[in-house]
């Protein structure tokens, strides 16, 4: 077996290495895709010593045979021309460029993510296809696409950290779908980024990742459905990511340069530090949701705040934080039943929980509020 | 991204401005309908959003369970006032303003006379998978 984890966090040194030596990116990301596919053909039988200097060899070679084979198609000159210089191939961390490139605010999200996943990631695009429920030939278009896009782009460009940041979230929240598990890798390309720079944010997005995916097990019951965090068995919460989560967040509070991936992570740090829901520290989250409002102006966050507020001071509190909000905010209708339930109002809960469920953006969540309908209509009739 | 269904009736749909049968087309009318399916098809998949797109039979059965042991009951094919699907296609966008977009330029396709059939086509959105950070 070919150790993917490896191979695939060498590819984006590979291609900068490519670059470098004066090939543009769109051909160095696909002439180190192909030898991607050629080292998990050949590294089972035979891994090299280098497996570096091996990808970066091959992928070159891939390279130069694409360049010549358009160069007689077209019959024009070609930019590169040669061989490499022999010897040990010069050791220039590049990664940190092509997240920049690859997150260039000139893309969509959507291309942004793609590209990230297959330059950055090393995944092949019938990988991210699948991850994305898209064909292949599909999946390939938008990559391409997002490469024309940036071909302009000069790489030793210092990029924008918050748009890499947004995709990496994108790439995170996709969640599990696919034999691609999108939540792990988006941890792997962050925790990746964290050792490329300093940014207090980067250390707040890794955090607020291996805080949630520590409850990824008790996320869903036996049957698919969903639990809510207040009726998780805690016990299925991961340790060993929680620890390191809150040191990751610790470490980047104590610099104190807040920004909203800090301010997120320290609310998840909060719900993870409860041994039980009614141990959580809802005063501190309303307060840490202060200062994400403060900072982002997200009606989504305010939203989550009036959900704490009905925690920390009671269901009529956060009612009154809600009354602020436009009832056409996604999830709205959910938090204002389930206030409403806590409010002792059953009545108006159960039609709340039915007509959120009529507007839930996911299926889980439809079945979820539609269960919760249910349940109370159930009581109601008793 | 969101993928979004677009769907084709044959009937149940508002009629369209440029509504003549099909079988009243000339037939190289019905050849440009045709291209102009495969054209938009080829371009979304170029653009990286497409998923995928079938046309059906009109020719429909409704069908259901009868009971443990007991075959399937089958119903239809049903007068011509009920709703029918002709085709859909599954789009994956950015944005749900792309969507009707695209549904806007689908429903463009040709029909008599080479103008602009301007059908009405129904736009869905699926439900969505659900997100990792909603709690």
């Amino acid at each position: 077996m070919v150790d993917e984890a490896l191979l695939r966090s060498l590819t984006p040194t590979v291609i900068g290495t490519l670059v470098r030596r004066g090939a543009d990116f769109a051909a160095a990301e696909d002439a180190v895709q192909d030898a991607l596919i050629e080292a998990v053909r050949v590294w089972p039988e035979d891994l090299p010593q280098d497996p570096r200097g091996w990808l970066v060899t091959v992928a070159w070679r891939k390279f130069l045979d694409a360049a010549r084979a358009d160069k007689s198609r077209r019959n024009r000159e070609v930019r590169v021309e040669g061989e490499p210089v022999a010897g040990p191939a010069e050791v220039v961390d590049d990664t940190l460029q092509l997240y920049f490139l690859c997150a260039h605010p000139s893309l969509t999200p959507a291309s942004a993510v793609a590209l990230t996943l297959r330059a950055v990631g090393g995944l092949t695009t019938r990988q991210i296809a699948q991850a994305y429920l898209v064909p292949e030939a599909t999946m390939a278009q938008r990559i391409s696409r997002a490469k024309r896009t940036v071909s302009g782009v000069r790489f030793n460009q210092p990029g924008d950290i918050a748009t890499v940041l947004r995709v990496l979230y994108l790439v995170f929240n996709e969640g599990y779908s696919g034999d691609v598990d999108l939540a792990a890798e988006a941890i792997r390309l962050t925790r990746q980024l964290a050792t490329k720079t300093h940014h207090e944010e980067v250390a707040g997005l890794l955090a607020l990742m291996l805080l949630h995916h520590a409850r990824h097990a008790a996320r869903t019951a036996r049957d698919g459905s969903l639990v809510p965090l207040a009726e998780q068995d805690r016990s299925l919460w991961n340790t060993r990511l929680i620890a390191e989560g809150v040191d990751v967040l610790q470490a980047a509070l104590a610099r104190d340069r807040l920004g909203e991936f800090q301010a997120q992570a320290a609310i998840a740090a909060l719900h993870a530090d409860a041994r039980t829901a009614e141990e959580t520290d809802w005063v501190q989250i309303v307060e840490w949701y202060d200062e994400l409002v403060r900072l982002t102006d997200s009606p989504v966050a305010r939203l989550n705040r009036a959900v704490a507020v009905g925690e920390a001071d009671g269901p009529r509190a956060g009612l009154a934080a809600l009354a602020g909000l436009d009832p056409a905010l996604l999830r709205y209708t959910a938090v204002a039943a389930y206030l409403h339930e806590r409010d002792g109002d059953p009545v108006t809960a159960a039609r709340l929980y039915a007509e959120a469920a009529r507007s839930a953006p996911s299926l889980l969540e439809r079945d979820h509020l539609m269960r919760q309908a249910a349940r109370l209509n159930a009581r109601l009739r008793d | 991204m969101a993928k979004y269904l677009l769907l084709k009736h044959y009937r149940g749909a508002p009629a369209a401005v440029n509504d003549v049968a099909m079988d009243q087309w000339t037939p190289e009318e019905l050849s440009a309908h045709v291209q102009y399916m495969e054209d938009f098809a080829a371009r979304l998949e170029a653009t990286g959003e497409l998923v995928d797109h079938q046309a059906l039979s009109p020719e429909g059965t409704f069908v259901r369970y009868d009971g443990e042991g007991r075959p399937p009951v089958t119903d239809g094919p049903f007068a011509e006032t009920k709703d029918l699907i002709a085709g859909w296609m599954v789009i994956d966008v950015e944005t749900h303003e792309r969507a009707l977009e695209l549904a806007g330029e689908l429903s463009a396709a040709p029909g008599a006379g080479g103008k602009p059939i301007h059908e009405w086509l129904e736009v869905r959105p699926f439900l969505a998978a659900c997100s990792t950070i909603t709690e």
